[in-house]
Formats: structure tokens, C-alpha cells, sequence
């Protein structure tokens, strides 16, 4: 069988409380990559003994980890050379990347490193014949295409939730070996200088949260009912950018176009019109929930439940009431 | 340094409009050039561009902002459009043996024009074309021209008081906020936080005519037609299905009880 190289980031680990050491959607990738092949790991930053306990639970008995400072003190470029390398050295046949703007650029260097067909914004695979095809999801959401690479290498950069992670069904023990990556200079163009975490949200990740609850300009600047209603429900906090741009919610809130793409089990939108922009990154959610006072607001063409009413008498109730049937 | 002046190269797409619908088509699945518009998020790299050129004393001081596209006749509109904006001049790309290029493709046709122009600084692309949304170019391209690469600039200033042109950009992540530097040239794509885009105004527009666009074929800048379009491509699309509109939802006025209703859906759901 062939290697599949799956990238994973330890060198951005997410703050939010109760986050795994194998992110949600490492672990994704990892089940994919199973179906493709052999799972070979590719770590930047420190493969801990509690991460390679988990890379062994999903099915990896090979892990290249590299810690240099190259990695962290530069964009991109470096983690791109190191991916590229493990793959070579893997003998890869495919190399799984997160969908993230990071992970995209990503690929898009493998790619070019590797003389490597790229698909990108991937929502899933299937292997005949040790081929591999990729769904992906064009035009904003409107379209499914089948796309695979012509050439040896296949480089698939994998949205969140294009799978139900999965442990192997045989657990594997992972043998880590430290792997030194060269640099080409032109990799060690672009320097970071100067890191500054984000606050912890102290919520899900929007990328890979199972409920969102998003507001638009309709909030009016007051964002404490869609908190209320996403803390009841365990749900991640998302914008549209009429709000991210009105400062009253981080940037990284943004979905859409030009923010983030979600597909959750549930997206509820409060007080946003339904743009194409907007809907861009939110479209191919399971259940869409519409809050909004205006009935010819576009988004009620794509909510499966959709209610013409104010979100500040909504909101509060259907939280009150969330409340009171847990008791 | 000198003399300040930058040689800024854009790189602009013409694409689908988005607001309305769009079509995939033929054997290759190609996505079918319906009303057609300049990529609104180049809009924020041209910006990018001229405000750098400006604040150095604009055209007269030496700067340029070559506007580049690459694509059918029809896709000299997008240059058009940049020059009516402010860009200097056009370069347009165009070869028969590029229909159906992917990133791979597009990428190594670009990166032979800058190289063709010679001499530029500072290469800017929008964060993604509106059509293809891979982002995938940006990176490809610095990295096929060996450059360094500044992607998702939610800010972009460039310092000139030294030895060489300095690049400053911000980045946002999920997790970190960076600031990156680059000694110039570089390739820089900026995201829609980074300006405000201008409109073109009717000075721009007159002035627009006078201006140049070279037609550029790939013979002209030494590419192989064989490593371009489907032929030189690295991925293929085999087949492309509509994604089935939602069935018409449930739409309820707010009498007094919808939040009571909402709850009740989500647990018909098995949602809470
Ligand atoms: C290049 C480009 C990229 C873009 N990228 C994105 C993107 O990534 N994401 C994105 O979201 N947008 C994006 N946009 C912007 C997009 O076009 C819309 O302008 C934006 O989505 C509108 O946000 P909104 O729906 O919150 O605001 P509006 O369109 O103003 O809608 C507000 C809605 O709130 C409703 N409302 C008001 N008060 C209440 C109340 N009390 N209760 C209930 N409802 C209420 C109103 O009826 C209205 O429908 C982009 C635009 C451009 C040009």
C-alpha cells in the first residue's frame, strides 16, 4: 500500500479549552488517508509521546516530525519544503493538507515541488484501483465536481467535516523520527516578525464546529444574544462581514467568501441578509436555521427553518426555553 | 534608497459575475463564460498598488502599475478596468493553448510574464479569483519565480528609507496575528481587509484610453504551449454535478411563540 503523507500543524494548536492533541480535523485527514493508503505524519513543531499515542490510535506507525525554527520563524514556504520532503522520503502517493488558508498554500507549494497535481477545497475521496478522486465543492457551494491529479502525486487539501473522524480499526505504535528539512533560500524570504496569539475564545473552533450561531449588521452591535444561544447549544460563534467590519466581533469570525467556510451540522443565521458572499461560506451546512425581520431577505430561500421576526425577542426565548426543558 | 519608485505588477482576473448563475460545461467541465466582471477582490490588490505607487509620487516619480491578465479576448476587459482605475499599463495573455489551465497551469504561464516584463518589484494578486477560489496561484507563483511570499495581507506597506524596498504586511490567523517582512521583490496577495477599493471616475476613464495594453502570446514569452492549458494541467475535473437546491424550508412569522418553535425544530432535529 502506499504512503499517504497527512501534514500536522503542532506548531498552532488551538487554545480552545478541551481541544484534543490531534486536532478535529488531523483527525479527519488521518481517516481519509487511510482509505487512500498507508498514514504517514508529517509534524511540525514536537510529536509528543501523547501525540504519537493518538497518530498510533489513528493508524500510524510512521511519523517524520521536525521542530526547526525555520518553521515557525517563516511564512509558509518552510512548512511547504518540509511536507515536500517527508513525501519524498515516504515515497508518497498522496499528501493530505488542511483546508485552512495555511493549509491551501501548502499544497499549493507541495505542488509545485513535487510536479504535483493540486486539488484544493476537497469534501471527499474515494480510491479505485489505488486512484484517487476527489469530490470537491465549486462555485461557492453550487457545484460537486469529481477532479483527480494526473500525475504521480496526488497533494488534496481536505475541508473540516468532509468525514466522521474515525480511530483505526487496528491501532498502529508510531515510530517518530526526527527529520531535518532543507531550506531553499527563497523559502526563508518572508520572516515573521512578530506573533501575537489571539484571545481564547474559550469556544469551539468555527472551522470545525458541529452548531453555528452567526450574526449580521442586524445585531446592532450586540452580540450577547447570539453568544447566549451558542453557549446554550455548544456552538461556535460566526459573522457576516457587515459585522466583522463594524468591529464587533474579531475578523476571524467572518464566513463567507472571504472569511471562513463552515459546513456544520447546524447554522443558525441571526440578522444577516444572506449575500452571496455570505451564503458562500455557510451553503452547504446540514440544517440552516434563518433569523431575520425582513421576509425578503435571500436567506430564507436557503433555511430549512427560517423565522420573519426580531432576533431580540428570538433569541432570548429560544434560549430561555433550551434552559428550561434540560431543566 | 535613492530612487523610491516601484515597478508593481497586478495580476487581474475576469471572471463570472457572481450574481448570477453560474455554469459548468463541456468535456473538461469548464466554467462557461457567462456576464463576465474584473475579480472583486483584485479590485483590493490594484488599490494595494496604486496607494504604494501614490504615496511615492505616483506615475511622474517613476512608478508603474502594469495590470496583468491572462485569458480569452474577452478578458482584456479586466486590464481595461484596472486602467481605468489608476494602473499604468496592461499586459494581456492570450493563447488558444491555455483554455483549461488549472494553478499548476496558470501559474507558470504568470510567473514566464513577470519574467518576460523584467524588473518588477512587487507582484500583487487579490486573496482568490471570485471564480476559482483555490487561492492557489499566489503561493505557486512565488514559488515558481523563487520569491518571496506574503499571502493574506490584511495590511501591506513598503519602506524604501534603506538599502532596498522592505515589504511589512499583516496576517491574520485563527490563532496568531503576524507581522511579516520581506525584502523586495516579493509576491504579495492582500485580502479584502487591506483597502477600500476606488472607483473608476470619468478622469480615469478617458485617461484609460490613452493607455496601453500589450498583447502577449506564448511564443513571445518562451512557454510551451504543451505545459499549459489541459494539455500541461496537473489535474483533470471528470465529471460536475449541480448541487440540488434546498428544499423549500419552513417559514413562520413571529407571533409571540417562534423562539418556543425554533427549540422545537432543533429537537425534531436531534439537534440540542
Ligand atoms: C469582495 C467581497 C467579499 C465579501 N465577503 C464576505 C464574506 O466573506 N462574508 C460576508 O458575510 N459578507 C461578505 N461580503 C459582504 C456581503 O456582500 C454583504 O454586504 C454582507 O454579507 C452583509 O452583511 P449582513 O447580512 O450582516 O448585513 P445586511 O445585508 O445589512 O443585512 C442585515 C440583515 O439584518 C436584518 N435585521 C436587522 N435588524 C434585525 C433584527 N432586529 N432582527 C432580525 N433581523 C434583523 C435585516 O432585515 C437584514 O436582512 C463581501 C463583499 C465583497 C464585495
Amino acid at each position: 500500500m502506499s504512503a499517504v503523507v497527512v501534514f500536522i500543524d503542532q506548531t498552532e494548536v488551538s487554545t480552545s479549552p478541551g481541544h484534543p492533541v490531534l486536532s478535529k480535523s488531523s483527525q479527519e485527514l488521518l481517516t481519509l488517508a487511510r482509505l487512500a493508503g498507508e498514514p504517514v505524519a508529517a509534524v511540525a513543531g514536537e510529536a509528543s509521546d501523547e501525540l504519537a499515542a493518538a497518530l498510533g490510535g489513528a493508524g500510524v506507525s510512521r511519523v517524520f516530525a521536525s521542530s526547526q525554527d525555520e518553521l515557525t520563524g517563516y511564512l509558509v514556504a518552510p512548512k511547504a519544503d518540509f511536507v515536500a520532503q517527508v513525501a519524498t522520503a515516504a515515497g508518497a502517493a498522496a499528501v493530505l493538507v488542511g483546508n485552512n488558508f495555511e493549509g491551501k498554500e501548502i499544497a499549493a507549494r507541495v505542488g509545485i515541488a513535487l510536479n504535483a497535481g493540486v486539488i484544493s477545497d476537497a469534501v471527499g475521496l474515494t480510491v479505485a484501483d489505488g486512484a484517487i478522486t476527489v469530490q470537491k465543492s465549486v462555485l461557492a457551494g453550487s457545484y460537486t465536481v469529481e477532479a483527480s491529479a494526473t500525475s504521480a502525486v496526488s497533494v488534496i487539501s481536505v475541508k473540516s467535516n468532509s468525514v466522521d473522524a474515525e480511530p483505526a480499526a487496528v491501532p498502529a505504535t508510531a515510530a517518530v523520527e526526527q527529520f531535518t528539512a532543507e531550506f531553499a533560500p527563497a523559502s526563508l524570504g518572508a520572516k515573521i516578525i512578530e506573533r501575537t496569539p489571539k484571545p481564547a475564545s474559550g469556544r469551539p473552533d468555527l472551522s470545525d464546529a458541529r452548531i453555528v450561531v452567526a450574526g449580521g449588521r442586524g445585531v446592532d452591535g450586540n452580540f450577547g444574544p447570539v453568544e447566549e444561544l451558542a453557549d446554550v447549544l455548544g456552538a461556535a460563534i460566526g459573522a457576516s462581514r457587515a459585522a466583522t467590519d463594524a468591529g464587533w466581533i474579531e475578523h476571524s469570525a467572518q464566513v463567507g467568501q472571504t472569511g471562513k467556510t463552515v459546513a456544520p451540522q447546524l447554522y443558525i443565521s441571526v440578522g444577516i441578509s444572506g449575500a452571496i458572499q455570505q451564503k458562500a461560506g455557510m451553503q452547504t451546512s446540514k440544517v440552516i436555521v434563518a433569523v431575520n425581520k425582513d421576509a425578503e431577505s435571500p436567506v430564507f430561500e436557503i433555511a430549512d427553518f427560517g423565522i420573519v421576526g426580531d432576533l431580540f425577542d428570538v433569541l432570548p426565548q429560544a434560549t430561555a426555553e433550551i434552559k428550561r426543558r434540560r431543566g | 534608497m535613492e530612487n523610491t519608485a516601484l515597478n508593481i505588477a497586478v495580476l487581474v482576473k475576469y471572471v463570472p459575475d457572481a450574481q448570477f448563475d453560474r455554469h459548468l460545461t463541456g468535456a473538461g467541465n469548464t466554467l462557461e463564460r457567462a456576464e463576465s466582471i474584473l475579480s472583486e477582490l483584485d479590485e483590493y490588490a490594484i488599490e494595494a498598488a496604486l496607494a504604494l505607487s501614490e504615496a511615492r509620487g505616483g506615475e511622474a516619480a517613476g512608478n508603474k502599475v502594469t495590470a496583468i491578465t491572462m485569458g480569452p479576448a474577452s478578458a482584456v476587459a479586466a486590464v481595461k478596468k484596472a486602467l481605468q482605475i489608476g494602473a499604468t499599463e496592461g499586459v494581456h495573455l492570450s493563447d488558444e493553448a491555455l483554455a483549461g489551465s488549472d494553478a499548476a497551469a496558470t501559474s507558470l504561464a504568470l510567473a514566464a510574464v513577470v519574467r518576460h516584463l523584467g524588473g518588477v518589484d512587487l507582484v500583487l494578486t487579490g486573496m482568490a479569483s471570485t471564480d476559482g477560489e483555490t487561492s492557489l496561484v499566489p503561493a505557486q507563483l512565488a514559488a515558481r519565480l523563487g520569491l518571496p511570499q506574503i499571502t493574506f495581507a490584511s495590511s501591506l506597506e513598503v519602506d524604501s528609507s534603506g538599502e532596498a524596498h522592505v515589504a511589512t504586511a499583516r496576517r491574520d490567523g485563527d490563532i496568531y496575528a503576524e507581522t511579516i517582512q520581506a525584502t523586495l521583490p516579493a509576491v504579495v496577495s492582500v485580502t479584502d481587509q487591506a483597502n477600500s477599493p476606488r472607483y473608476p471616475n470619468f478622469k480615469g476613464i478617458m485617461a484609460a484610453k490613452k493607455k496601453t495594453v500589450t498583447a502577449l502570446t506564448l511564443a513571445e514569452i518562451g512557454v510551451e504551449p504543451a505545459s499549459v492549458g489541459h494539455e500541461g494541467s496537473l489535474t483533470v475535473v471528470k465529471a460536475a454535478e449541480a448541487r440540488e437546491h434546498r428544499p423549500a424550508g419552513t417559514i413562520i412569522t413571529d407571533s409571540g411563540d417562534a423562539g418556543i418553535q425554533l427549540v422545537d425544530f432543533l429537537a425534531a432535529q436531534k439537534l440540542l
